[in-house]
Parts: structure tokens; C-alpha cells; sequence
């Protein structure tokens, strides 16, 4: 071999440095050893994570807090399977991440070797595009490839499967700018006859709403729409993931829409006369029972994906582009409009169906979120789970800043919050990051505590120990009489002694009383990561909630007396 | 041969013509088929052939599906990073046609009637053994289906068919 050729593994290394690539989320094995061997003498700090999903959370929470590709390396086989769920989770929610995974070497390829897997078989439905690279010749144009297709147009997880001769063999091929994409194109600006025209039913419509989706954050859309709001005068609502592209305090925030949203943005939603969706994607978690979903209201849909239009709703008017510069587009083409009338019937649904939880009988989960809010006083990033303090967390943390809230929408991934919140925390050394997870789905990555504790990185982790996987068994008891299956976290460890165990500072937090004292403290706390248990009443359910496959109309503002029939929606 | 034929259907069901214009590289025919199965369309046909420039290939697709579904099917056809077009050619004008080979094993007696058959269909013999025949058949789908329903008393033995070659007519995109 030529001595002074690199490696195929040191060509990649390379490669990823000149992306600008800051960490690396992995774990080893066999065949992904000559690239871990070239990280030594790279300025890349490797993370070695306690599992391979937690490295693709990693991954995607520093993705989704600054916009640039997160990048995790695995082994073959059971490495690059561990993979799959961080895959997923990023795909449904287009966050940018680049899963590079050793691989058996050619030439046994497709013989059951030790650690072999088809990867990219395998993960063909859960990536944007994969490559298989067969030749070394190919390393740095595939490199670029694969960071050109995750961060542009809709991001998404890109997978590198690296047989090991070329991670070890020479790699003459010199870096290289060339893309050969024949079939990719990013849209930008939009047909300025679709703008007029949507210009044209926003400055007449009576009771405008902008609903703002996880593709406001991703276009960094949040400000252009702030100022079409507040030129139009319209109310602005969100999804889950579009929480935070437009400042949640603002007059004309109405909050979260959908199953757990406002009471007042879903009323908003059902009254509205033109609703245009501003990357968003009409999730069902959203529109509820389709054939009752804003039945009277001009539909205006702006995405950089084509096929996310008519996919669910069949918009009137239908804008391909970048968000922010489609909202830029339309700022001097729309007039004020009149909606006066509107803007106060909004407020009159805020007063009369505020978020309201209980103050008696024990720490309730919503108190310790609402505390959690006013402490970190708008900073914060916050990432979360998936389950009710997932959408407890949604109600009553305002997110503020854009990319300051990250959570698993699409997939619903239980275990995500808290690797989530080490990507982010790894990005972003000068903020707080508060993980707000369940103590089911905490479980299903905890032992990145470990991670964290190594680097003493400063993310918090606020468990909201309720002992129960708590949405599951709010569902059996509002729909399935209350027959708890497989609800029952029995068996939960004390997670302070836990995360003791670990080396985490750990607080628990049992008493209404404490709460303040306990968060602020553990705010405050600067020496590296930290845990918080609250330990709240075991059987408490989100509300408003909006049983699945229903409308607006079913809304349950609290909780129901009557026996509710089983949702039609599918989840 | 006319244009535009269509294959008979059931209502629910229907048959469409895809063409695909891709990459020429592996594991795109698994992409592809995956936009397919995901939505319970089943592929009738289909042809792969490297393009006028070789390193593109086309894809002629024939499945049968929900009509409903097309339309987003061919959006996240079309969203594959490998594929540079896909256009649904099911109501175009567009040429078509398809090459049948038929194996018979046949007594001397018989095959005066069966030339008299393939010779009505333009069908070539390709291939005379003492009690077998090869025929080569090539036109619209229809065509080679009627074909092949004639020569069935005739102990058709094998059949191999191309699926629908297609080419939209004039400027039109394929
Ligand atoms: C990996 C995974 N498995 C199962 C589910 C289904 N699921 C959704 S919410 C939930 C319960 C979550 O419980 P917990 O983490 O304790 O949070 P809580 O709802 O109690 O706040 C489950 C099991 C899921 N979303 N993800």
C-alpha cells in the first residue's frame, strides 16, 4: 500500500472535518475500527455513548438545536441496527443527521459473515438516501453528498455503510465539491403568481390563522412570520415541533393546536375562515377527523416538499419553497386586514378556556412544568420524551426562541429526550438544557447518564416520575374503562440513587412547597449534568384532549363524566 | 396497433402505467418498489433498461392500486433521490407495446393450425424442435393476451412476457 495515501477511514475523518463536523456520536466495533483509529488523531471529539440509539438522539437533538447535521458512527450488524429508531425518529421529523456505520469487507459481503448486515437494506423506508460505498475512489464525493442531501430542501438522516478494506485500504481520490444528484432539486423562492394570489386571501379574510409547523423552525421562518402577523393581524397557533419559531409570548399566539393544544387555538382553528400552514404537514395528531377539519376555510399550504401537498388536505392554494422566503415574499404583497372582531373573539376563548390543572392532592406534573417555565424564564432549551409530560411539558413551557424546543413528533420515540438533550447541551455550552422525560421512556436510555457525567456537560434532566407509562393508562382508563394493561411501572428504580450511582448530582422533589427551591437550584447547578425527580401523583390526565380521529367538536376540556366511545383515529 | 390502450380492470383497482427515469446504480429498483408496497399497489409489470445515455435507466411500471393513491405515490417516486422524473402515462397517448415468447409442445398435426394462428398475429417462430415450437410475439398487451388465450389448448408450456414497453408520443415527456 502507498504510504502516503490515507486511509479510506482517514479520507472520511478528513472529510468530515472539512464539513466542519464538531463531534461524533458512537460506539465501536470490529469493522468501524479504521475510522475510530483515524479519530485519534482528529480535532473531532468523539462521544462514546452507552448505546447506539442514544448516539443517533445525540445526533439529532445537536441537529435540531443548531441546524447543522449531527453525525453518529456504529458498527456493522447489531450496531447499525441500533440505529434504525434514532433513523425513524429523524426521518419523521426531517432532522439532519448522518449515520456513517462499519461494515463487513466486500468480500463477504452477502455471506452471513460475523457482524454482517444488510444496513442499507435494512434502512431503506427510514432514510431521506443511503449509500453502500464500494470504492475508495467514491469517499469524498459520497461525503459530500450525503451532508448536501441531509442539511438541504427537507433535511433528513443520511446513512454511509463502509465496508472495512476501504475504511483500511489507500484512498487516492482528493476531496471533492462535486455533486452528482441528477434527480435532486432544492426549492427556494415560489412563483410570485402563487404569492400574489395568496396575498390576495389573506388581506381579505376575516378570520385569518397562521398555523406554523416544524418547517418555520427548519427555514428559521419565525421572524418574517412574527411581522406577517402582526401586519395581517392574525392570530399564529403551532404544532408540537413548530413550538418556538414564533416567540410564545407574542399578543397573537394562541399556543399549541391539536389533540393536547389550547382549548383557544383549537376553537381558532375550527372558526377560522383562511388557515395557511407554514411547514407544516396536517399531521392527523393536528386535523383530528379530516372530513370535519376547517370544512369552510381557504387552505394556503407552503412547504419545500411537493409531496407534502394534497398528501392530507388538498390545499386551495399551494406554495413550493423555503418558508422564510416565501413569508418574506408575501410581507409587502398583503394588506392589513380586517379582523378586529376576530382578534377579540380570540381573546374572549383565552380567558374563558385558560390551561388549568388542579392545585390539591399531591405535586401534580403540570405545576412542577408550569414552575420549570417561569425559572428558566424563556432560555432554556427544552427537549422532552414522548408521553403526558411530553405534552404537559408542550402546554405550559413557552418556548421562545427558535430551535429552543425539541421533541419526537413524528415517530413519538419513548427514549429520546434525554440523549436529545446531551446533542444539544454539546452544542450549545453557554445555555441551560432541561430534558423533560417520563420515567418509562427515561429507562429506555438512562445509561447515557454516563455519557453526559464523563463530560460533565451541563444538561438537566427533570423526570416526572408518575410510576405509570401514564399516557398508555389514561387511555385505558378514558377508553377502555379503566382495564390497565401493561400499564404498571413496577419495578422502577429510585432514580436520585440511580443517578448517584452514575456520579449525577440528583434532587427529588415531593412537595408542592419544594418545587421552586428544587428547580432553582438545580438550575443553577454549573459542575456538570443533573438530575431532578419529581415525584408526582400517580394518575393525572392531559387535557384538552382531542380523542383521536375526532374534531374540534369533541374537544374535552376537562375531564368527561360520560363513558367515552374507543377513538376512531388509529393512534 | 392504436394508442393509449388500456389493459381490462376492475373498478377498485385499476392498472396504471409509471415511467420512472433513474439512476443507474443498485439498490434503486428496491427504493422504488418500496414506494409501491408501502401502499399496497401491486406491480403488474415491470421493465429496466439502461436509457439513451447509459448511466440512466428507465422504468416502465405497470401496477394496479387505489386511484386515490397514485398521485402522492408518484410525488414520493418522484421525492427518491435517485429518480430524476416519474410521469403516470395511464390516461396519456402514448405508444406501447410488449414481447410475448411462447414454448408449445406440439405434434406434427397440430402445428399447420397454430402457424395458420401466429401468422395472423405476425408471431414468429423462433425456435422448431421435432415436438416443440418457440413463437415470438410482440404488440400491445391485448393483442399478446388474446394471442396467448388462442394457442392455450395447444399445451402452452412456458410463457415469458416483457411487461409494457412505453414511449409518450411527440414532445411529451416519457
Ligand atoms: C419506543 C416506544 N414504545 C412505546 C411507545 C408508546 N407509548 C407512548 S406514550 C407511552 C407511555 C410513556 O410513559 P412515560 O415515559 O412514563 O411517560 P408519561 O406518559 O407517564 O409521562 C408509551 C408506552 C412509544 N411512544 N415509544
Amino acid at each position: 500500500m502507498d504510504q502516503n495515501l490515507p486511509t479510506g477511514g482517514e479520507k472520511l475523518v478528513q472529510c468530515l472535518e472539512r464539513e466542519g463536523v464538531e463531534y461524533i456520536f458512537g460506539l465501536s466495533g470490529g469493522a468501524v475500527m479504521p475510522i475510530f483509529d483515524a479519530l485519534v488523531d482528529s480535532k473531532i471529539k468523539l462521544i462514546l455513548t452507552r448505546h447506539e440509539q442514544g448516539a443517533t438522539h445525540m445526533a439529532d437533538g445537536y441537529a435540531r438545536s443548531t441546524g447543522k447535521p449531527g453525525v453518529v458512527l456504529v458498527t456493522s450488524g447489531p450496531g447499525a441496527t441500533n440505529t434504525v429508531t434514532g433513523l425513524l425518529t429523524a426521518l419523521m421529523d426531517s432532522a439532519p443527521i448522518i449515520v456513517i456505520c462499519g461494515q463487513q469487507i466486500l468480500p463477504m459481503l452477502g455471506k452471513d459473515a460475523f457482524q454482517e448486515a444488510d444496513v442499507t437494506g435494512i434502512t431503506y423506508p427510514v432514510v431521506k438516501h443511503s449509500y453502500l460505498i464500494k470504492e475508495a475512489e467514491d469517499v469524498p464525493r459520497i461525503l459530500r453528498e450525503a451532508f448536501h442531501l441531509a442539511t438541504t430542501g427537507r433535511p433528513g438522516p443520511v446513512l454511509i455503510d463502509l465496508p472495512k478494506d476501504i475504511g483500511q485500504g489507500p484512498c487516492a481520490a482528493p476531496f471533492s465539491d462535486e455533486l452528482d444528484l441528477p434527480g435532486y432539486e432544492v426549492p427556494s423562492r415560489a412563483e410570485p403568481d402563487k404569492i400574489v394570489e395568496a396575498a390576495r386571501h389573506l388581506s381579505r379574510a376575516k378570520r385569518p390563522l397562521l398555523y406554523v409547523g416544524h418547517g418555520a423552525v427548519i427555514a428559521d421562518a419565525g421572524k418574517a412570520v412574527t411581522t406577517l402577523a402582526e401586519k395581517l393581524r392574525a392570530p399564529v397557533v403551532t404544532t408540537l415541533l413548530g413550538k418556538g419559531a414564533v416567540d410564545e409570548m407574542h399578543p397573537l399566539h394562541l399556543g399549541m393546536m391539536g389533540m393536547h393544544g389550547t382549548a383557544y387555538a383549537n376553537k381558532a382553528v375550527a372558526d377560522c375562515d383562511l388557515i395557511m400552514s407554514i411547514g407544516g404537514r396536517w399531521d392527523d395528531r393536528i386535523t383530528g377527523k379530516l372530513d370535519e377539519f376547517c370544512t369552510d376555510a381557504i387552505k394556503i399550504h407552503i412547504d419545500i416538499d411537493p409531496a407534502e401537498f394534497s398528501k392530507i388536505v388538498v390545499p386551495d392554494i399551494s406554495i413550493l419553497g423555503d418558508a422564510r422566503l416565501v413569508i418574506e415574499d408575501l410581507i409587502p404583497q398583503v394588506e392589513m386586514a380586517d379582523t378586529a372582531e376576530w382578534l377579540d373573539q380570540c381573546e374572549r376563548w383565552r380567558k374563558q378556556f385558560p390551561l388549568k390543572y388542579s392545585k390539591q392532592g399531591g405535586l401534580r406534573a403540570q405545576y412542577v412544568l408550569d414552575r420549570l417555565n417561569a425559572i428558566t424564564a424563556g432560555e432554556a432549551i427544552f427537549t422532552t420524551d414522548v408521553g403526558q409530560h411530553q405534552m404537559w411539558a408542550a402546554q405550559f413551557c413557552k418556548a421562545r426562541s427558535n430551535r429552543h424546543w425539541i421533541s419526537s413528533g413524528g415517530a413519538g420515540t419513548m427514549g429520546f429526550g434525554w440523549p436529545a438533550a446531551i446533542g444539544a447541551a454539546f452544542a450549545n455550552p453557554d445555555k441551560k438544557v432541561w430534558a423533560v422525560v417520563g420515567d418509562g421512556g427515561f429507562q429506555m436510555t438512562s445509561m447515557e447518564l454516563a455519557t453526559a457525567q464523563i463530560h460533565k456537560l451541563k444538561a438537566k434532566c427533570l423526570i416526572i416520575n408518575n410510576n405509570f407509562l401514564g399516557m398508555i393508562r389514561q387511555w385505558q382508563e378514558m377508553f377502555y374503562e379503566n382495564r390497565l394493561s401493561g400499564a404498571d411501572l413496577e419495578g422502577n428504580p429510585d432514580f436520585v440513587k440511580l443517578a448517584q450511582a452514575y456520579g449525577v448530582k440528583a434532587f427529588r422533589i415531593k412537595r408542592s412547597a419544594d418545587t421552586d427551591r428544587i428547580l432553582e437550584e438545580a438550575h443553577a447547578y454549573d459542575e456538570g449534568p443533573c438530575v431532578v425527580v419529581a415525584e408526582v401523583v400517580k394518575e393525572d390526565n392531559v387535557f384538552p384532549m382531542i380523542p383521536a380521529g375526532g374534531s374540534v367538536g369533541e374537544m374535552l376540556i376537562e375531564a368527561p363524566k360520560h363513558k367515552l366511545q374507543k377513538p376512531t383515529g388509529s393512534t | 396497433m392504436s394508442a393509449a390502450q388500456t389493459i381490462p380492470t376492475s373498478e377498485s383497482n385499476p392498472i396504471h402505467t409509471i415511467s420512472l427515469f433513474v439512476n443507474n446504480k443498485p439498490g434503486v429498483l428496491v427504493r422504488v418498489s418500496l414506494v409501491f408496497s408501502r401502499r399496497a399497489f401491486n406491480i403488474e409489470s415491470l421493465v429496466v433498461s439502461p436509457a439513451a445515455e447509459g448511466r440512466f435507466a428507465r422504468m416502465t411500471i405497470t401496477c394496479s392500486g387505489n386511484s386515490g393513491a397514485l398521485e402522492q405515490m408518484i410525488k414520493q417516486l418522484a421525492k427518491l433521490v435517485d429518480v430524476v422524473h416519474a410521469v403516470d402515462h395511464t390516461r396519456d397517448d402514448a405508444y406501447e407495446t410488449e414481447i410475448a415468447l411462447l414454448k408449445l409442445d406440439c405434434a406434427i398435426d397440430e402445428r399447420t393450425h397454430i402457424l395458420q394462428i401466429s401468422e395472423h398475429y405476425k408471431a414468429k417462430v423462433v425456435d422448431y424442435g421435432t415436438d416443440s415450437l418457440i413463437l415470438q410475439v410482440y404488440g400491445s398487451s391485448e393483442k399478446l393476451d388474446a394471442f396467448i388465450d388462442l394457442l392455450r389448448p395447444f399445451q402452452l408450456v412456458e410463457l415469458v412476457r416483457s411487461g409494457k414497453l412505453l414511449m409518450a408520443r411527440g414532445r411529451q415527456l416519457t
